[in-house]
């Protein structure tokens, strides 16, 4: 029966597994990776980042007799943030902070482990985390929080090469999963609260050889400097961190990544103009690095309202506007985004939560701002109405899910910051608008969020990208730091900070299947197949938990 | 049976001469000991030591160790340090307020180190015999052929260890014992494994992780695989070492090459 009902390919890749050697991941599979929902290619599960699988096997009728086949628990104490890769029938995935492991994907034991040290110097702003690995042909690529790259050999796990990208020193750090496109490796570097000058970069896979350069800042004589010069040396120390995995259109040959906020975080008076690239997602020529085009979200931000999600790639031909190819982008600073990734235009936008930092968006997308008095409440709240938790688009449904932070506030009082090289510059400390009480933290800790209530709620919520309405929601106690996945059988899995993985019905929001796993999920579920068995794998403290049909 | 032997024939056939230096080699960390009493410095380590010694050491410290005052290191007393571990620490960490810096010497560099510390008194270091590493490199990937087996710097194939970073977690006497006597060297998880499937089917390879239920290992082919015990019908690890003996191929002194050669690897970058 199971045998039926998962894609044939599966069970054509595990025939082949075990003849001839340890198969290659060549950039022609990266661009197929559809054609083998078996396998988990890349952090977001194919090029245009959907989280979505074609895989059949569980749906809607039996997600309840899920069950637990195996657990993997990190060495680490760290929030567990990656999204294992699966390569027929191996998982690999990262621990905090930098260490790469290899398992059985079946049985979940180990292959090997090799552990990254990082530099005593190294000082990320948010969690000594890692958010997974990146592959092509018999090689890992693994971004570390001292700014190196490090290429890893998939069958035998020892290092092949090292690279050092940045200072960290200086704030430098990488948190992100790279992205393969043909022969390079992409990644971009963080440290916005430290006062860096961002970038993203590619390297060649065999020699680590830098290949091109892209700074989110540009520097005087370039475009887009006018929009920090009369700042002095602001765009020196601007920011505009790369946080996450970008995504890559091969008919178009863009790829596509989300930038960070503009440093000092809430002192815009020290950095005066829309502070180009922050907060914006930029579409460069793989090749070259070359701008193609730009839109931002949030220009001169004053909230620490990156563009720290990831590009998810739509196609819509049925639509009226544009040319039917969509890039959708539940941003941090409230709004719902529909844009044509062919050329950056807006389409249109909409609030998914409770916004007043700024009553609308113009016919360019441009945010119409209505900034609060000082002392009262800004909506959302600093970690955004949503963050770098990955959404999903399921083909399927034709919907757009994403975890949001609804009804979330802060109070935002803007400081003056001195740049000192590797200390934090940031410009003051959002406030929690109820008095005695913390900022909902960006890592939950304690047993209960008993400030949810007061201070905010999450939601599971389905957004129409035709209308950019909202068609269903799950209202979930505490918020979320939990991705999601969705599938070709229009189910949704995805997890929350109370400890629950659990399952909806994509069509209506419906809860079908629940289980208590007692730790955060801070990764985003994915699915993959290994022997006709197909299964979803989410995080949980700091374990990674595999479910799969009952036998 | 019949794949079996099909498999362990291809290896031969690419390998001249089965090289596995492999098996006893690469495990993770050092198994170098430490002794906290002379006697039981082996010559390869003295004479590594040595290199290394007059490579740094000697510009402060000079050739016979007491150019610095209030410090004869080829005395045998040492003020800041009574052990090996001692010794070793003060190398790595340097004295603060001196000008004994701190040291990145891999801890098979400051074992090395401290065996020479120990027997400076004692040691003629012009008859110590003295490896070439570009000669070791060219007897490695030459008569030796141990590059038909193992791996280093992503070339070459995997069945055996990757030598990659060997220079940096095995000591000169350890690496010498390996060429020399592979057998007795041999470490228990770098054996090689056979497991026959209860469909007949027959792997081979070396273990990479163990357990009372499975068994993971890489396998003639380079691949990863995980074995249900459940599974198997039968499951061998042998006690001899792949790889053969060195001391009839290469002379002492290309043994010594090619240990130098290998001591150099201490991974990438």
């Amino acid at each position: 029966m199971r045998r039926c009902t998962l894609v044939n390919t599966a069970l054509a890749a595990s025939i082949l597994l075990l003849q001839g050697a340890q198969a290659e991941v060549t950039f022609e599979r990266l661009l197929n990776a559809a054609a083998e929902p078996h396998n988990w290619l890349t952090y977001s599960g194919s090029y245009a980042s959907q989280r979505h699988t074609a895989l059949r096997q569980i749906r809607p009728s039996n997600v309840g007799e899920l069950e637990l086949k195996w657990a993997f628990q990190a060495q680490s104490l760290e929030s567990f943030e990656t999204t294992p890769l699966v390569v027929d029938g191996v998982m690999y995935l990262t621990e905090a902070p930098n260490t790469a492991v290899a398992l059985d994907a079946a049985t979940g034991r180990l292959f090997w482990r090799y552990q990254h040290n990082p530099t005593a110097d190294a000082r990320p702003c948010c969690g000594r985390v890692n958010r997974g690995l990146a592959i092509l042909g018999q090689t890992l690529f693994m971004a570390t929080i001292d700014a190196k790259l490090i290429a890893i050999d998939a069958v035998t796990g020892q290092p092949l090469w090292q690279k050092s990208i940045a200072d960290p020193g200086a704030g430098y750090a990488m948190t992100l999963a790279p992205l393969v496109v043909k022969d390079k490796v992409i990644i971009g570097v963080a440290g916005g609260e430290y006062g860096i000058r961002g970038f993203i970069a590619a390297y060649d896979a065999v020699s680590g050889e830098e290949r091109w350069r892209f700074y989110t800042i540009p520097a005087p004589g370039e475009p887009g400097f006018e929009t920090w010069a009369d700042g002095g040396d602001a765009w020196r120390y601007g920011g505009a961190s790369v946080w996450l995995t970008g995504s890559y259109d091969p008919a178009l040959d863009l790829t596509y990544w989300g930038i960070g906020n503009p440093g000092p975080d809430w002192n815009p008076a020290q950095r005066p103009g829309d502070n180009l690239y922050s907060d914006s997602v930029v579409a460069l020529d793989p090749d070259t690095g070359e701008l193609k085009w730009h839109f931002q979200f949030t220009p001169n931000d004053d909230y620490d309202y990156d563009a720290v999600q990831v590009p998810v790639l739509v196609d819509l031909p049925t639509t009226s506007l544009s040319s039917g190819k969509l890039m959708l982008w539940g941003n941090r600073n409230g709004f719902f985004y529909v844009l044509d990734r062919v050329t950056g235009e807006f389409i249109r936008g909409l609030p998914f939560v409770k916004v007043n930092w700024a009553s609308g968006l113009d016919e360019r997308g441009r945010p119409l701002e209505t900034p609060q008095p000082l002392g009262s409440v800004t909506f959302p709240g600093v970690q955004g109405g949503t963050n770098w938790y990955s959404p999903s688009y399921s083909p399927s449904t034709g919907l757009f899910y994403l975890s949001a932070w609804e009804n979330y506030g802060s109070v935002f009082r803007p400081a003056e910051a001195e740049y000192l090289p590797g200390r934090t510059f940031v410009g003051g400390i959002p406030a929690s608008p109820l008095a005695g009480t913390g900022n909902i933290p960006g890592i939950r800790r304690g047993p209960i969020n008993n400030w949810t209530e007061a201070l905010g709620n999450g939601a599971v919520i389905a957004l129409d990208p035709r209308t950019g309405e909202q068609r269903w929601r799950f209202p979930t106690t505490d918020v979320s730091s939990s991705g999601i996945l969705t599938t070709a059988t229009d189910l949704l899995f995805t997890a929350s900070r109370d400890g629950y993985f659990y399952a909806l019905d994509a069509r209506t929001g419906r809860l079908l299947w629940r289980t208590s796993l007692g730790g955060q999920g801070a990764n985003g579920p994915m699915a993959y197949a290994v022997d006709d068995v197909q299964y979803v794998a989410a995080s949980s403290g700091n374990g990674l938990f595999v479910f799969a049909l009952r036998d | 049976m019949e794949q079996f032997l099909r498999a362990a024939a291809g290896w031969r056939r690419s390998g001249r001469c089965g090289v596995w230096l492999a098996a006893v080699l690469a495990t993770a960390g050092i198994e170098a000991q430490m002794p906290t009493h002379a006697g039981q410095y082996e010559q390869a380590d003295i004479e590594q030591g040595a290199r290394l010694y007059s490579g740094h050491c000697v510009t402060c410290h000079g050739e016979r160790g007491d150019t610095m005052p209030g410090a004869n290191l080829a005395s045998g007393k040492f003020r800041h340090a009574e052990t090996d571990r001692d010794l070793s620490n003060v190398i790595r960490n340097g004295i603060a307020g001196t000008a004994m810096a701190p040291s990145a010497y891999t801890d098979s560099e400051l074992s090395a180190i401290v065996a020479y510390l120990r027997n400076m008194g004692s040691v003629d270091l012009s008859v110590a015999a003295q490896g070439d590493a570009v000669r070791g490199r060219a007897l490695f990937q030459g008569k030796g052929n141990c590059g038909s087996c193992h791996r280093v710097g992503g070339a070459g194939p995997r069945f055996a260890p990757d030598l990659t970073s060997v220079g940096a977690t095995r000591t000169a006497a350890t690496l010498q014992r390996v060429l020399v006597d592979p057998n007795a060297a041999l470490l228990p998880i770098n054996a090689q494994v056979r497991a026959e499937l209860n469909d007949g089917t027959v792997i081979t390879g070396r273990r990479l992780n163990e357990d009372t239920f499975t068994v993971q290992l890489i396998d003639s082919n380079e691949r990863l695989v995980s074995l249900d015990r459940a599974q198997l019908r039968e499951y061998t690890v042998s006690r001899a070492a792949v790889m053969p003996s060195y001391a009839a191929i290469f002379t002492e002194a290309e043994r010594a090459d090619v240990v130098a050669y290998l001591l150099s690897l201490k991974g990438p970058n």
